[in-house]
């Protein structure tokens, strides 16, 4: 396997993920649904298989070896993602499901608090449904309204509108940092800086922005930011939610149970402090621990080479995918990440779908649940790939080929 | 368009066509050719009232009942699946309703087309055999209903 023009040697990084070394449909397996979710290094299989075998426990009360273990394992990868996002306090990171279950937190409990009727929420054209429709519910349910920040042609939000939209009725923005379906990477400092001009809190969703940028959330100065770790090599079912203090601290609470509470009498219930209050009940503990190596693999790996890597991949795919007639790749943003989504003429991409499994290629097709942004370009769906650190050259250009020869089938 | 054969019959052909295929490329070909030789539905066909629900791309299915004989046409934005429906048309249309719903249709298991295409996949041609099978239901029940009346 080659050494790419950067800091990523691509043979030493496969050689950690067991999985690619499998056969798909008798040929290699060439792994280009990095957005959906990114493959597992050995290093986070075996520290889910170590805390099953060495110290599984219930975290936080437990006054026993093995629950004292598990409690410094879990902890410590709040360490672990308070540094990964800058974070100023490890009070600040909340563990959650994913970025769906964080974002339809703030939803239900800064956003009950906060938001009445004739105020107004922001949102893009490009978000996941994850980012509408909480803010949907919220909306129909407070008499508040829903605006939209539009996207042009090649894929950037309108930034122009987005100004336009801001107002004193604007109480949240809530934006894509990298959109799943385009790759476009917004320019959420100007969005962050101009809401809170305006008055407005802002909650970044970071599930595609995490994997590939470098997080600073002092930096970014965001209220809210939401992500998922099995995005980040890590397990399914663990997201981080980071909050401002002082805005978590006035949150009324999530849910309601054993871990989150600090007394409970039948009268009165007071409440546990940061960040255990917003996490009611067993976590998902051994997914959490092991979190913790996922986000080491990207500490050693490096996120500078991480995406200097990843965009070298995103630049000979996208030309060599240019090169096929009829081929139109949708989100032509002067930013991306390594997101890559087109159309061909005259062909579904279910069947590009098909037909690129049945050459061990895995790429997704269908809306990538954006449907309102696949309205806007006309369109019901895309075929994607996108691109993670065990990528190689070789791999884009077995997409081009696999590509061009299902074309041939299919015309 | 009966063509005299019996499901079974129809269905032991097409696993004898698959079997003559070394590869996946080649059967996906053949059924791609399949789909590209669907006559073209109507576009009055084309009504959400005509989709079949569970499948990922859209499918339309229409049905007549001609002579005791179920008829299917169908159509679909995705050539494989076109191939596909096409297939189960080859196999279900110019049937009676009861040999419809007796057919088992083992032959989508022999050519290793429910294990090949992936579950969601899988699950849309289930769906469109449910479909298949609905309507020979109704007309079923629409000819007893009649009988029943005179």
């Amino acid at each position: 396997m080659s050494t790419n023009a950067n800091n990523i040697n691509t043979g030493i990084i496969r050689s950690q993920f067991p999985i690619l070394q499998r056969m798909v449909k008798d040929k290699p397996l060439v792994y280009l649904d990095n957005a959906a979710t990114t493959q597992k290094p050995q290093a986070v299989i075996d520290a889910l298989v170590s805390y099953y075998t060495t110290c599984n426990a219930n975290i936080h009360r437990g006054i026993h070896t093995l629950a004292e273990e598990a409690t410094a394992a879990f902890e410590a990868t709040r360490d672990a993602a308070q540094v990964f996002i800058n974070a100023p306090s490890r009070e600040e990171v909340i563990f959650t499901k994913g970025t769906t279950e964080g974002i339809n937190l703030v939803a239900a409990t800064w956003g009950r608090k906060e938001i009445s009727a004739g105020d107004e929420i922001i949102i893009s054209a490009m978000e996941h449904h994850s980012n509408i429709v909480p803010w949907q519910v919220l909306c129909e349910e407070k008499g508040a309204q829903l605006k939209v920040i539009p996207v042009n042609e090649i894929g950037e939000l309108d930034m122009e509108v987005f100004h336009q939209l801001l107002s004193e009725k604007t109480k949240l923005v809530a934006v894509v940092h990298v959109s799943n379906a385009l790759g476009t990477i917004n320019p959420v400092k100007e969005i962050i800086t101009a809401a809170h001009a305006a008055g407005a809190k802002v909650l970044i969703d970071g599930a595609q922005s995490a994997p590939h940028l470098d997080i600073d959330v002092q930096a970014l100065d965001c209220d809210f930011f939401v992500c998922s770790a099995h995005k980040l090599y890590g397990p399914t079912g663990v997201g981080v939610l980071y909050g401002k203090k002082a805005i978590l601290e006035a949150m009324p609470v999530f849910q309601g149970g054993g871990e989150m509470i600090s007394e409970v009498t039948f009268e009165k219930t007071t409440y546990n402090e940061l960040p255990y209050k917003y996490e009611a009940g067993t976590p998902n503990i051994a997914d959490v621990i092991a979190f913790k190596a996922a986000l080491d693999f990207i500490a050693v790996t490096g996120k500078q080479n991480i995406a200097q890597h990843e965009q070298v991949l995103l630049e000979a795919a996208t030309r060599q995918l240019e090169e096929i007639d009829g081929l139109h790749i949708i989100g032509r943003a002067k930013n991306k990440a390594s997101v890559i989504s087109f159309v061909i003429d005259g062909v579904h991409p279910q069947d590009i779908g098909i037909l690129l499994d049945n050459q061990g290629i895995a790429l997704r097709t269908g809306h990538h649940c954006t449907q309102p942004l696949m309205a806007c370009f006309g369109i019901p769906g895309t075929s994607r790939a996108s691109f993670a650190v065990y990528n190689t050259l070789e791999e884009t250009e077995k997409l081009t080929a696999g590509l061009r020869k299902a074309i041939k089938m299919l015309l | 368009m009966s063509t005299g054969k019996t499901i079974q019959e129809t269905e032991q052909e097409i696993v004898e066509a698959f079997s003559l295929f070394d590869s996946w490329d080649d059967k996906y070909e053949y059924i791609i050719d399949l789909g590209k030789r669907l006559p073209v539905l109507d576009a009055v066909h084309k009504t959400d009232a005509n989709k079949v629900r569970g499948c990922q791309s859209a499918v339309w299915l229409v049905a007549s009942y001609e002579d005791g004989l179920v008829h299917f046409k169908a159509d679909s934005d995705a050539m494989i699946v076109k191939g596909l429906v096409s297939m189960l048309i080859t196999v279900l249309s110019g049937h009676t309703p009861d040999e419809i719903l007796g057919a088992k249709l083992g032959f989508m298991e022999e050519i290793g087309m429910m294990k090949h295409l992936a579950q969601t996949r899988s699950n849309g041609l289930l769906a469109m055999v449910k479909q298949m099978k609905h309507f020979a239901l109704a007309f079923k029940m629409k000819n007893q209903l009649n009988h029943d009346g005179n």
